[in-house]
């Protein structure tokens, strides 16, 4: 598999409101008609899915320069590398039977084949920008479906193996850095709000993951009883400028409130990660992002946020194996990582 | 902030305002549940509406979206496609194929639209190609399932021949434009 390590969609720092939302995502879940879902789909029947939807996926009115990846080949490190870019989920990373996933050139399409549906694909943008990630995503949807069945019912719309996306089989999600929210104690609180705003609030690596970096994946749970334009204006213009406007009062009143404390931890996360001789991913992603938060602040000059945003990415225990072009221990990785990150800091 | 009991994390946090002045309660994981309040939930909604299911087996048939009342033991207990029975896709929050809606239909009412927050029917986007496909699958359906014989009594000679069926019935697929067409003659897309 040829995957090179090189900047990623979701962590350019350029997207509108970018302090708050690192990167934003669609995805759509679709079935073939004619096919029982994957998870009662024979080892036969995956084959073909894969046959058909590679035949079709690999073409340029799909996207330019795609390219196609068999999970069940890939080594466990190829696997993680495309799970810590964001590119499959960690439980079709995870499985056993007949998947493959296609990637754009740029990473900022991906196609997975025979995850929980036959096709579940995704559109990732720099900051919040869902108008344009939707409408990448659909054009794409449009090139597929002109070319195979879907499962649809007029009344359900898209059928999907969990009854919890069927209709539009649509989710909008953001990556949202909340460290302050986190400091001042008062995620929780966008926690609950969260849920009864039918919204999901879910880890780094999305469901069934922790949060790591002050990083969480915010989306919405509702597919089915609205467009897909009206979910994706109530998400982008009513609840998302919200959260964002919460983080930043957040951050202001960590500035108020009390500037030397807010100096010392974003001094002292930076300290280390210029002179530390080891480093754990969570720590390092804990630092980077009171760094990250500095920054935005204003609290810190002179280090480059690319690089930090580049660091939550490189950092990571697959890429950090691709790096070192060999298999690394967990001591040989916490040193491999802290030489990294000093060398990208120059401590 | 610590729990007001304990030294451990407050993660419930409760302000009231009584005669003017302000009450504020913060409580650890433990003392919230002691106190009966809510904890906030991070469970993916799958994992509840599995949950809800096993817990309401009753409420398959639910009067209040169908508008008519069915004894549950008349409910459907497999999908006569897949063979998918209640009890797995209770067990796992899955479907075995697409016809599951159907089969199933009295039982997922109910749970669709409580997941769903009301919504009962799909409003967003319709495939092109939704009204002219119904031929298509039934006939893509029979190939796989022979193709699928075929493999388990490895007659390859057989298996080779409906593979070639299956890609021929993908290729004589009408074209987008000629689908635009037919989407423009009917307003609302056709069922399954």
């Amino acid at each position: 598999m040829e995957l090179r390590e090189r900047p990623h969609p979701w962590n350019d720092h350029n997207g509108p409101h970018d302090d708050v939302i690192m990167s934003c995502r669609v995805r759509l879940a679709r079935n073939l008609a004619g096919f029982p879902f994957v998870n009662r789909a024979s080892s036969t029947q995956c084959h073909e899915m894969l046959r058909m939807a590679r035949r079709i996926v690999l073409t340029d009115d799909v996207a330019p320069g795609m390219i196609w990846v068999d999970i069940n080949s890939a080594t466990s490190r190829d696997r993680a590398l495309l799970m810590e870019r964001h590119l499959i989920s960690k439980n079709f990373s995870e499985s056993s039977h007949a998947r493959a996933v296609a990637i754009s050139g740029d990473e900022s399409l991906s196609v997975m084949v025979n995850e929980e549906d036959h096709l579940r694909m995704q559109l990732l943008r720099p900051g919040l920008q869902l108008e344009d990630a939707f409408g990448r995503i659909n054009a794409v949807d449009d090139a597929i479906e002109a070319r195979l069945d879907y499962a649809f019912s007029s009344r359900w719309g898209y059928l999907t193996a969990c009854p919890t996306n069927v209709g539009t089989g649509i989710r909008f999600s953001v990556m949202a850095h909340l460290p302050a929210l986190k400091i001042t104690g008062e995620i929780d609180r966008v926690k609950r709000a969260a849920k009864d705003l039918n919204l999901a609030v879910r880890g780094y690596y999305g469901e069934g993951t922790d949060s790591a970096g002050d990083f969480y994946q915010i989306s919405n749970q509702i597919t089915l009883g609205r467009s897909e334009t009206e979910l994706r204006d109530e998400f982008q213009k009513q609840i998302l400028p919200h959260i964002i406007q919460y983080e930043q009062e957040s951050r202001q009143v960590l500035v108020d409130r009390n500037p030397i404390l807010l100096d010392d931890r974003v001094h002292r996360a930076l300290a280390v990660l210029k002179t530390a001789r080891l480093l754990g991913v969570e720590e390092a992603m804990k630092l980077l992002s009171r760094v990250r938060l500095g920054l935005y602040l204003r609290r810190i000059a002179d280090v480059d946020l690319d690089a930090i945003n580049r660091l939550f990415l490189q950092i990571q225990p697959a890429h950090l194996q691709l790096h070192a072009e060999s298999r690394l221990s967990n001591e040989e990785m916490r040193q491999a990582r802290a030489d990294l990150v000093r060398s990208t800091l120059g401590g | 902030m610590n729990c007001d009991f304990c030294n451990k994390p407050a993660v419930v946090h409760e302000v009231t305002v009584k005669n003017g002045e302000k009450h504020e309660v913060h409580l650890c994981e433990e003392h919230a549940a002691e106190a009966g309040l809510n904890m906030p939930g991070s469970k993916p909604i799958n994992e509840l509406l599995t949950k809800f299911v096993i817990s309401h087996p009753s409420s398959s048939g639910s009067a209040a979206t169908s508008g008519a009342s069915r004894p549950a033991k008349s409910a459907r207990r497999h999908c006569a496609t897949c063979g998918l029975g209640l009890d797995e896709f209770r067990r796992t929050g899955l479907l075995g194929c697409p016809d599951c809606y159907e089969s199933f239909c009295s039982q997922l009412e109910p749970l669709i639209e409580r997941a769903q927050n009301g919504g009962v029917s799909h409003l967003g986007k319709t495939p092109r190609r939704a009204g002219t496909s119904i031929d298509r699958q039934l006939h893509r359906r029979r190939l796989i399932k022979e193709l699928d014989h075929a493999v388990n009594a490895e007659q390859y000679e057989r298996a080779a021949q409906l593979r070639d069926q299956l890609q021929s019935l993908e290729s004589d697929s009408p074209s987008p434009d000629e689908d635009h067409e037919r989407a423009g003659e009917s307003s609302s897309p056709k069922p399954e």
